[in-house]
């Protein structure tokens, strides 16, 4: 019978034009040409890209305007363009080079009504809202300015509110998890999905394709989203996939 | 003699992504903002994302509405632009282009909303799925749905059957988007370019 797939999404930290990662937000790596990378990941099947602009500097921006522009020329699967856009300006320009959703965390923090003015402006089908969640003693708290800054806020009470405000997905990040390869976060993936009516996309701590079957059962996301082993080759799209399909998790193939 | 294609142009459409496809198919095509600036074009593609109220109220202000209705050759709504092109929506309670004399339902129930990612298609019929094999994927992103129809050329299921594509004389619509749509996406635009 026909169901919606569960979606693997590659993720591309991009700074100054190429794509890095790191661990647990840190210790950057060059990973590749990321318009080659986004077309190879098309290639190979995965479901939706992320790109995250994590340049601070305005030459950086630019760079990545164009970038974005490449990946929708390069590419026919829809993508998602993040960091440090704060205002309905930007997202115009980033829809206009080709991007299909925009990601907004630190600054729907401090400002959680741009939430609302993008989804009145946009419709809610292009607003993710990031979440960036840090377990501290036994607690889910959100993490701002790119896992720098640790708030007072619980992961699924913000997760809530900002679906109230208007998001249409959520992009839940594990800081704790993210670039361990031990598996993702499935207590809070799993609070934060059973709490809002929009779909999750767990990223963080994917290692192995057995990360991905839990994060779709007891994780209970509808997407999941993962950089370092793909960039890196430790396991592929493709095999992925196909775990997934075997142990009965609908993808598209 | 070439055909030539436009993309309406209102401020509610996903423009660079259908310009992309296009020019991946090695296909150009214009905007038209402006009922004057459909007057040579042969086909038309009304894409569209974000909400039917305020898009629509951008429609009537250009004059494209009556424009749209009038169009003489294929139409290729795609997404809210399809929508757009029923009799109502229960989106902002309005009335549409009257095109497709469906209407335009929101999802509820026990779902996740908006029903986003890839689902596959089924029942497929006439040209525009012409070498598209039953149970592709495609991408689907919408809160809204027209429900399953006599008109319907393709359905796809969430918690329960609705019309994924639908034609009526020389109007189509899409609730997908063929131009994010990877392989079949591509096929169903060449079939439209090939009409």
């Amino acid at each position: 019978m026909p169901m919606l797939t569960k979606r693997i999404i590659p993720c591309l930290d991009i700074k100054e034009g190429r794509t890095v990662k790191g661990v647990s937000f840190g210790n950057l790596r060059d990973a590749g040409d990321p318009v080659e990378l986004a077309a190879r990941y098309s290639d190979e099947g995965a479901d939706e890209l992320t790109l995250l602009d994590i340049t601070a500097t305005l030459e950086g921006r630019t760079t990545f305007l164009r970038v974005v522009e490449e990946v929708a020329a390069a590419t026919s699967i829809p993508f998602t363009v993040g960091g440090g856009i704060g205002s309905e300006a930007e997202v115009e320009k980033l829809l206009s080079k080709g991007a299909d959703k925009v990601s907004v965390n630190t600054a729907a923090l401090r400002d959680p009504a741009l939430i609302t003015r993008l989804s009145d402006a946009f419709g809610n089908q292009c607003v993710v809202v990031a979440i960036d969640a840090k377990l501290i003693n036994g607690r889910w708290q959100v993490v701002s300015h790119a896992g720098t800054r640790l708030t007072d806020i619980d992961a699924t009470k913000w997760a809530t509110e900002v679906c109230d405000r208007g998001a249409g997905e959520i992009l839940l990040t594990s800081f704790t998890a993210d670039g361990s390869r031990k598996g993702f976060s499935l207590d809070i993936t799993s609070a934060v999905a059973t709490a809002v009516p929009v779909p999750v996309i767990a990223s963080g701590g994917a290692g192995i394709p057995a990360h991905f079957l839990d994060v779709f059962t007891q994780g209970r996301a509808d997407a999941a989203l993962a950089a370092g082993i793909f960039h890196y080759g430790v396991i592929g799209i493709p095999e992925v996939k196909t775990f997934l399909k075997n142990q009965n998790i609908p993808v598209r193939l | 003699m070439k055909q030539k294609i436009k993309i309406v142009h209102y401020k509610a459409g996903n423009i660079a992504s259908v310009q992309n496809a296009l020019n991946r198919l090695g296909t150009e095509a214009g905007l038209a903002a402006s009922p004057k600036e459909l007057e040579d074009a042969d086909k038309l593609i009304f894409p569209g994302v974000g909400h039917a109220r305020p898009a629509m109220e951008v429609l009537n202000q250009q004059g494209m509405d009556q424009a749209i209705r009038d169009f003489s050759g294929p139409v290729l709504g795609i997404c809210l632009g399809m929508q757009l092109m029923a009799a109502s929506s229960e989106e902002g309670n309005m009335k549409g282009l009257g095109i497709f004399p469906e209407q335009i339902k929101r999802f509820t129930g026990d779902l996740k909303i908006p029903h986003m990612g890839w689902n596959s298609l089924y029942a497929l019929k006439g040209p525009l799925f012409k070498g598209v094999a039953e149970n592709s994927h495609v991408y689907f992103v919408h809160s809204y749905y027209m429900p399953q129809c006599d008109r319907a050329i393709a359905l796809c299921r969430y918690n329960q059957p609705f019309t994924a594509a639908i034609s009526h004389n020389q109007f189509f619509g899409l609730q997908f988007h063929p131009e994010k749509s990877g392989k079949p996406g591509m096929q169903i635009l060449q079939n439209f370019i090939d009409l």
